[in-house]
């Protein structure tokens, strides 16, 4: 059913954001607060967006409205399938949900960034690009198909780039900017050839035709191999994107960007976008791709989850802390666990925004201190940014009556059930190690910034708590890490509505034969992803993973407290015990200096390379062969003036030397010829004498 | 068939005014430019009227004009267009009136001379978009080549005459090639003809053999032009030493002359040859992308930059042309547009920049978006344009061209395309250096702090190549269509006489 409302409070949702940036930028700087008309534009956005939450949770659940044209279209004359591009978009309940929470998040950082970016220079500018940027993310969130999917996926790009870098004069923003656009079209560019392969084989981009198109049985070139490569390459672009590993080292040096950016973009909804493209394309994985996504989340939440132990900048480790949490959501789809990663994106992205804009207004308050290591005792001071502070950490360790906890149970019971069915033990132990690295790392945070004594008592002087417009973000998204938004017991993850009302997994499309024997639909009747086995796995799960991540949990607490709150235990001298495990996580596994060393020095010496080559060789050919030609004119020239020339100018010389010769016995006397003429006569008498 | 007169009109029209402007006196340096300009928008106008007229179902040739003059050889005037030389005509008539605003203050010596060679280039290009005969399309080939040669070598750089002779005599070479073939290819039975309608019936017919080498002529002669690697040293010479406006022509227009060239003449005239050979020609094309992108990175000048990028980029334009697809030769004919605007914007841009400092050195610069928000700005547009963002043209063209390519089944190798577009990524990299280099950071060069930023005047030139940059983004379908029934038709009549390979 095409609700036409529906369409156009999404069309109002999407575009009022850009009106927003447009407005900004043809205001050419004249109006001065050009930044309040912008926000309005995002509140009538937002309360858009409220709109199709309720329509499509309460209203109609499970309708999908889509409305689609047609773009780029060839009368195609040569036989081959005609080219018929058509952009859409389509709504539903995922669509609803991430769109309301990527406006929910994106007013609120407005409201936070007037006080944060007050007195900024170009302070209008900076909410033209956020306008920017939530219209490319509202742009992915409601896409009915790959290409503009795509097409916004480099938008937010842009956008990500013009924010990290929006105070260029400092080199460290400016290098972070190009970083992040470059490492992310890394993994465009495999998303691009994933795109291309489906496109060529199923003549669309559309989602739902290429399922369709799927389950009839095509595959690309025939091969289940193929369709496997297609979901990786896919799935790199969210390896971009969602800062997954290899590819998740230009998140951290995003930080460089203003504080508010970095909760909006860099923790709550871009980074969601590289989950949020694998949940649409959830359905096409092969059980190879599968277990690629979840070794990759895996090994993404572990990495960065052991690095976000030793940093010391605020924003750093939160960054870290967001690459593991997306890790988790990467895993959980691996696993199959699609709505609890659909439900951790939401979560998280309300208490990493938090987190985010808590920092924030530690930052502001402590006037741009951001190493934690001069911070301490700031609870005192700021009460309310505390607080919050400490219902996020709490949300985000999965403590019970938080959200965290119900969504992040789910996943960890989702690997859990995974690595009984398939054997995949790394998974799971990957994922419950993270547990008890995050905790740590959490409340390291937590005690060291707001607990314990100042370290810089002049800063720590003048720390004021942050204003309303500051404080309310910060409760609101407080408020949303509580359990009762998402379900009513606050100890069972399966009956949150998320998993239980609100998200309806799909049937997977792939051949039964490249998918889990477990996730095969013919086995339930169709009705839904998972049989009874896989059920029954996961219902067992929950218990000992409860248990077990409570257990971590706590342990990981008790040991923050004995290093950082009691100091039993003293962190420099376990420091000083380990240097090389402590230089390999404060060093971040030394991935960036790998990569600058050999990946961006050995690209730049072998362009280097070929510029010589270019200059040298190539362009030394040209510059041969014109002196080659030069030679041979030379050397005919040469040969003109000595030969050719020569010839003539002997003749000349001869007729010359026999004139001048001959001429001297023209004396016009007559005498001298008389006897001349007697001579000859002579001559010929002799000559011819008979 | 009904002659039409509007293409003789506005070939005409550039060089009737060409040397009405001779008859102006050269102290009246503004009355010069401005009866320029006038003509060049009347160009542009009485290009408009064809736009208007042009119908875009049909497969043939609109707007003919045919007039016999060399009887006995079968030599005509004749001249008629399809939707891609029509594109490409516009573009010329788009981007001479406002490559001729900006000299109004760069070039302050000889103005009536310049006034006069660069009206007389944009009547050779026009001619050579429109000529239908193989003789007036060689002539006018050439003869374009005279006005660029002193362009470069009367107001170019420091070593503009060793730029100016390269770039003559390189592609002088190529032609000569050429003009070899045509004479061979209009001697082929039945009779001799230079009509390249009535040719199209003759190439496809000449053997083997002699069929590839007369596709190689006309190739390297294009090829030439391009550039192809490893033909393109001429083009950073050039580029480095041309003015402003020269450098814009060059990289908007001239380069297109050499593609346009293997639309029009190598694919249909020597169908088999061409598909033999597109894989050879393609591996080219693709080292020319990535080796073109590599070597604008390590640039130390922004107009060496922009030209290595050219290279890299006019790449993408010939793997679409050899892809055969539909998708592909659209892409192609999309992105020899595309490379017009973007690589012409930022050619504006750097000479706008260079007037006021007299430096191209990247590292000369640095932290000019505080200092020139507009100027960077627009820089910023146009590199992305240029880098291929979604929702601006370059996009459009590099999509087409890579799906195109991947379902070739002329090439028949994925691996064509996933080097490809690799280029794609290396061309972010090095605009997004140049300009990182260039705008971002502090202001560290003093002599930065007092230039000014863009003009009314330096605005209206470059708004223009945004709005298209960004219509082609957003849009592209209203520029597709023009050439949609003419691509299909000359793949058609390509695949008619190769069968075996276009299954």
């Amino acid at each position: 059913m095409n609700d036409p409302l529906i369409l156009y409070a999404s069309l109002i949702t999407l575009f009022l954001p850009v009106a927003g940036f447009a407005l900004v930028t043809f205001s050419l700087g004249r109006i001065k607060k050009v930044f309040i008309g912008e926000i309005s534009l995002m509140a009538v956005s937002l309360l858009s967006s409220v709109y199709i939450l309720i329509d499509k949770l309460f209203l109609h659940p499970g309708v999908t409205s889509v409305f689609e044209f047609s773009w780029i279209s060839f009368a195609t004359g040569t036989g081959n399938q005609p080219i018929n591009v058509k952009l859409g978009i389509s709504v539903d309940s995922v669509t609803a949900i991430l769109m309301f929470a990527v406006m929910l998040i994106s007013f609120l950082v407005h409201l936070f960034s007037v006080e944060y970016m007050h007195g900024d220079k170009r302070f209008n500018r900076y909410f033209g690009y956020l306008g920017l940027f939530t219209f490319s993310m509202l742009g992915i969130v409601l896409t009915h198909n790959l290409l503009m999917m795509y097409i916004f996926w480099e938008l937010v790009g842009l956008s990500s780039y013009l924010l990290i870098g929006f105070w260029f004069e400092k080199d460290s923003a400016a290098d972070a900017a190009k970083k992040a656009f470059l490492v992310n079209r890394i993994g465009d560019i495999g998303m691009f050839l994933g795109i291309l392969i489906l496109f060529i084989t199923y003549g669309t981009f559309t989602f739902s035709e290429i399922f369709a198109g799927i389950g009839s049985g095509k595959l690309p070139f025939d091969s289940e191999g193929w369709l496997t490569a297609a979901g990786i390459l896919v799935f790199l672009g969210a390896v971009g994107k969602s800062a997954q590993f290899p590819l998740h080292v230009w998140l951290p040096d995003a930080m460089e960007g203003p504080t508010p950016v970095s909760a909006l973009i860099h923790a709550a909804t871009m980074v969601a976008a590289g989950v949020y493209l694998v949940i649409r394309i959830f359905v096409m994985l092969t059980a190879d791709a599968m277990v690629f996504i979840a070794v990759i989340g895996a090994l993404t939440a572990f990495i960065s989850a052991t690095i976000a132990l030793t940093q010391n900048d605020i924003k750093k480790v939160l960054a870290y802390s967001t690459i593991s949490q997306l890790g988790y959501m990467v895993m959980s789809l691996g696993v199959g666990a699609y709505a609890f990663a659909f439900f951790h994106l939401i979560t998280h992205a309300f208490f990493k925004a938090g987190l985010f804009l808590g920092s924030g207004s530690v930052i502001h308050a402590m006037h741009h201190e951001q190493d934690i290591r001069n911070m301490g005792g700031l609870r005192k001071k700021m009460p309310v940014t505390y607080f919050s502070f400490l219902a996020y950490t709490l949300a985000i360790c999965g403590i019970p009556l938080t959200s965290g906890f119900l969504s992040k149970d789910g996943i960890l019971a989702g690997t859990y059930s995974f690595g009984l069915l398939t054997g995949h033990w790394l998974i799971p132990i990957l994922g419950f190690s993270v547990v008890l690295l995050t905790a740590f790392y959490m409340f390291r945070l937590l005690f060291k910034t707001f607990h314990g004594k100042p370290a810089d008592l002049h800063k720590y002087e003048h720390a004021h708590e942050s204003p309303f417009l500051m404080a309310m973000p910060l409760v609101v998204l407080a408020v949303l890490s509580v359990f009762f938004w998402y379900g009513l017991n606050p100890a069972s993850p399966d009956s949150a509505w998320f998993v239980s009302k609100w998200i309806d997994v799909p049937a997977k499309v792939v051949p039964e034969s490249s998918n889990f024997s477990f996730m095969n639909t013919t086995a339930t009747g169709g009705e839904s992803l998972y049989n009874a086995e896989y059920t029954e796995a996961q219902h067992h799960a929950h218990f000992p993973t409860m248990i077990m991540s409570l257990l971590f949990d706590i342990i990981a607490i008790g040991l923050a407290l004995l290093f950082y709150i009691y100091f039993k235990l003293n962190s420099r001298k376990l420091a000083a015990a380990l240097p090389a495990v402590y230089n390999f996580s404060l060093r971040k596994w030394y991935f960036d200096e790998f990569y600058n060393g050999v990946i961006v020095k050995g690209t730049l010496l072998f362009s280097s390379v070929l510029y010589a080559f270019d200059k040298y060789i190539i362009d030394g050919i040209v510059n041969f062969s014109a002196y080659l030609t030069k030679l041979i004119s030379r050397v005919s020239s040469a040969f003109d003036i000595i030969f050719v020339d020569g010839l003539v100018n002997f003749t000349a010389y001869i007729n010359g030397f026999a004139g001048k010769h001959l001429r001297r016995i023209q004396t016009g006397k007559v005498q001298t010829y008389l006897v001349l003429v007697l001579f000859a006569l002579l001559t010929l008498i002799i000559l011819f004498k008979p | 068939m009904e002659n039409n007169l509007l293409l003789t009109i506005l070939l005409l029209t550039p060089i009737i005014g060409s040397i009405l402007v001779l008859f102006l006196k050269e102290e009246q340096k503004n009355v010069i430019r401005v009866t320029g300009l006038f003509i060049s928008v009347i160009a542009l106008i009485v290009s408009l009227f064809i736009l208007g007229d042009f119908d875009s179902s049909r497969s043939d040739f609109q707007f003919i004009h045919k007039i016999l003059w060399v009887k006995s050889l079968d030599i005509s005037y004749h001249v008629g267009i399809d939707g891609i030389s029509l594109l490409l005509l516009l573009l010329t008539t788009f981007l001479t009136p406002l490559t001729l605003i900006s000299t109004w203050k760069s070039i302050t010596k000889n103005v009536k001379l310049f006034t006069f060679f660069m009206l007389m280039l944009e009547a050779g290009m026009i001619g050579v978009f429109i000529s239908l005969d193989l003789f007036l399309f060689y002539v006018l080939w050439e003869a374009m080549l005279i006005p660029m040669y002193f362009i470069i070598g009367v107001w170019g750089g420091e070593q503009r005459i060793y730029a100016s002779v390269k770039f003559f005599i390189f592609t002088m070479a190529g032609s000569l090639l050429m003009l070899i073939a045509i004479i061979w290819l209009a001697m082929s039975p039945p009779t001799f003809t230079t009509d390249l309608i009535k040719l199209y019936g003759v190439g496809p017919f000449v053997k083997g053999d002699i069929q590839m080498w007369m596709f190689l002529a006309f190739f390297i002669s294009f090829a030439i032009k391009v550039p192809l690697f490893p033909l393109h040293t001429w083009l950073p010479d050039a580029h480095v030493q041309a003015p402003t406006a020269g450098s814009v022509i060059l990289a908007g227009v001239l380069l297109k002359m050499g593609t346009f060239g293997l639309i029009r003449f190598c694919l249909p005239l020597f169908p088999q040859s061409a598909v033999i050979a597109a894989p050879y020609i393609s591996v080219l094309a693709v080292i020319g992308i990535i080796y073109g992108a590599l070597v604008a990175m390590v640039q130390k000048d922004v107009k060496k930059l922009v030209a290595y990028s050219s290279v890299s980029h006019l790449g993408f334009v010939v793997l679409g042309i050899f892809a055969f697809t539909q998708e592909a030769l659209q892409g192609a004919i999309i992105q020899m547009i595309n490379h017009g605007i973007s690589t012409g914007a930022l050619f504006l841009l750097v000479g706008m920049i260079y007037d006021r400092t007299h430096s191209r050195e990247i590292s000369f610069y640095g932290g000019i978006a505080k200092t020139l928000p507009v100027f960077s700005t627009a820089l910023l547009l146009a590199s992305l344009s240029s880098v291929g963002l979604p929702g601006l043209n370059g996009f459009i063209g590099e999509f087409l061209i890579l799906t195109g390519s991947f379902k070739s089944l002329v090439l028949n190798n994925w691996w064509y395309t996933i080097f490809a577009a690799t280029g794609v990524i290396f061309a972010a990299v090095y605009l997004l250096w140049m300009y990182q280099r260039v705008a971002f950071g502090k202001v560290t060069n003093d002599k930065l702090l007092a230039i000014p930023d863009l003009n009314s005047r330096e605005l209206f030139i470059l708004l223009p190549l945004l709005v298209f940059a960004v219509w082609i983004g957003i849009y592209p379908g209203s520029f597709l269509e023009l050439t949609d029934v003419n691509s299909a038709s000359i793949l058609g009549h390509v695949k008619e006489f190769t069968f075996n390979f276009l299954q």
